[in-house]
């Protein structure tokens, strides 16, 4: 157990997690509610139902100040940044020069020209180093240590958010905009990381828990930890960075097309750009797939995907159980071949090679607000 | 009048003076949190003393259940591929794994009896 391991940093919510009974674990660094008493299933099925809130203060935040903002981030990122409006918000990869992917990480436009930036835990002090080390000397990278992120999930979530800051209900998908919630300025975005309509707020660390009970008094929100995040995430479909995308896999076979701004795919003009195109122009060697097998017990990451003729044609990158399915699901990467919706493989868990089919992803539907 | 015993793994054994009965105690169902799947043993496997021979999956994670003590697998509680949530409602009874006829019934009195495995968990 890494519940008393002091080399872990605390969230500004570590109080509030131990009052509520979470158990704590580490991860990437910080100490982090795995789950509340509740359980995992129950966390998750709650965010499915009505809606859940999740501290993922361990996130990077950082803000780009200067009018060049936008066009020293293009210089890493394969998205459109020059054409973020203010108050949008944009899903974007940072690239390695080979075609891999450095981190998954989301940027805003505030309606000041900045650029918010929130960044995987596990490799802000790489991508800030790296962001940092790219920017002329007019454009200033300034971490946020000091804040909190918190993510309110489930189709309940607008109901919770209209109550606490009304003008917040009316943001649509990928919007972001300031507001007050009992007394602090927070950022908040629509968006999230489990498949439904909900919201994320960066908040001044010494006012979180203020936030934070402030939303437990809704009746609707119960507190979900990292273990429901991660299978939420998964019936969604959304890639974990380290297990479904890494420095070794690149956007296309990770089925991440639609990240390549229109603009940006014309000029290729980003770091990775050739490795990039001649997998859109040739087709990837392999393609992230979703894996559904047909007994009950859960693939992991790493279990080997097997082909027909009994040779590898692939590797789980995520696996688990679906709550809201009830069925174990998983994602990795097959052999193209092998990709197509309803082709039949096997798992070999424990040295046995269970029968499973490709799945489409999500596993679970999409439920944005329009 | 059954003996009751516990191994350092969290496993206990409830042995009537022919077939023991194991399965994973109230402490580690709650320490893995909620049970998805549990692989078990075939009936007549021979398992050495300390042999991993089933395996419970909770949402986040696998782990192994070791052979308490060396024997022949009799039985395996097939309430559990129905239901493996049976482990978290009740470990201790209905949750129970597998049967076996120990090879050393000696064996059996010689793990931890409840006074010393609630020692052993103080410790955690």
């Amino acid at each position: 157990m890494t519940q008393d391991d002091a080399s872990l940093i605390p969230t500004p919510l570590d109080a509030l997690h131990r009052a509520l009974g979470a158990r704590m674990v580490g991860f990437a660094g910080y100490a982090m509610p795995v789950q509340y008493p509740a359980g995992i299933l129950a966390e998750h099925r709650h965010c499915r139902t009505a809606a859940a809130l999740f501290d993922v203060s361990h996130m990077g935040q950082a803000l780009l100040h200067g009018a060049g903002a936008d066009a020293a981030l293009e210089r890493l990122v394969p998205g459109d940044m020059l054409g973020l409006r203010p108050g949008r918000q944009r899903y974007t990869l940072l690239m390695h020069e080979a075609g891999g992917i450095l981190d998954d990480i989301m940027v805003s436009r505030l309606e000041d020209g900045r650029l918010f930036l929130v960044l995987n835990a596990s490799r802000k002090a790489a991508d800030l180093a790296h962001i940092g080390a790219a920017l002329p000397a007019d454009v200033r990278l300034e971490p946020l240590p000091e804040r909190a992120l918190l993510a309110v999930q489930g189709p309940a979530a607008a109901t919770v958010m209209a109550r606490l800051a009304p003008a917040v209900a009316a943001l649509g998908f990928m919007a972001v905009a300031e507001a007050s919630i009992a007394g602090t300025a927070c950022l908040i975005s629509r968006s999230g990381y489990t498949g439904e309509d909900g919201f994320e707020l960066s908040i001044p660390a010494e006012a979180a828990g203020r936030v934070a009970r402030a939303l437990l008094d809704q009746p609707e929100l119960a507190p979900a930890g990292l273990g429901a995040r991660d299978s939420l995430r998964l019936e969604a479909g959304l890639c974990l960075y380290g297990a479904d995308i890494d420095e070794t896999t690149n956007p296309v076979e990770a089925g991440l097309t639609w990240v390549l701004g229109k603009r940006r795919r014309m000029a290729w003009d980003f770091p990775g750009a050739p490795a990039v195109r001649a997998a859109l122009e040739d087709g990837p060697a392999r393609r992230r797939v979703g894996l559904r097998p047909d007994g009950r017990a859960p693939a992991r990451a790493g279990t080997a995907i097997i082909g027909r003729g009994g040779e590898t044609v692939g590797e789980v990158t995520s696996g688990g159980f679906s709550p809201t399915l009830n069925v174990p699901i998983a994602m990795g990467y097959v052999r193209a071949d092998q990709a197509a919706d309803g082709t039949a493989l096997a798992l070999r868990v424990r040295g046995a090679d269970l029968p499973a089919r490709i799945a489409p992803l999500p596993f679970v539907p999409h439920r944005y607000v329009r | 009048m059954s003996t009751l015993r516990f191994t350092k793994d969290h496993e206990w054994v409830r042995f009537d003076g022919t077939v023991a009965t194991i399965g994973i105690t109230e402490h580690a169902q709650t320490a893995l949190g909620d049970v998805v799947f549990v692989e078990l043993p075939e009936p007549g496997r021979e398992l050495v003393d300390g042999e991993a021979c089933a395996v419970v999956e909770s949402v986040k994670a696998a782990s192994d259940v070791y052979a308490p003590v060396a024997g022949r697998v009799t039985e395996a509680n097939a309430a559990l591929a129905e239901d493996p949530a049976l482990v978290n409602r009740s470990a201790e009874d209905e949750g129970w794994f597998f049967r076996m006829i120990p090879a050393d019934p000696k064996a059996i009195e010689a793990l931890m009896d409840a006074d010393g495995y609630a020692a052993l968990v103080a410790t955690l």
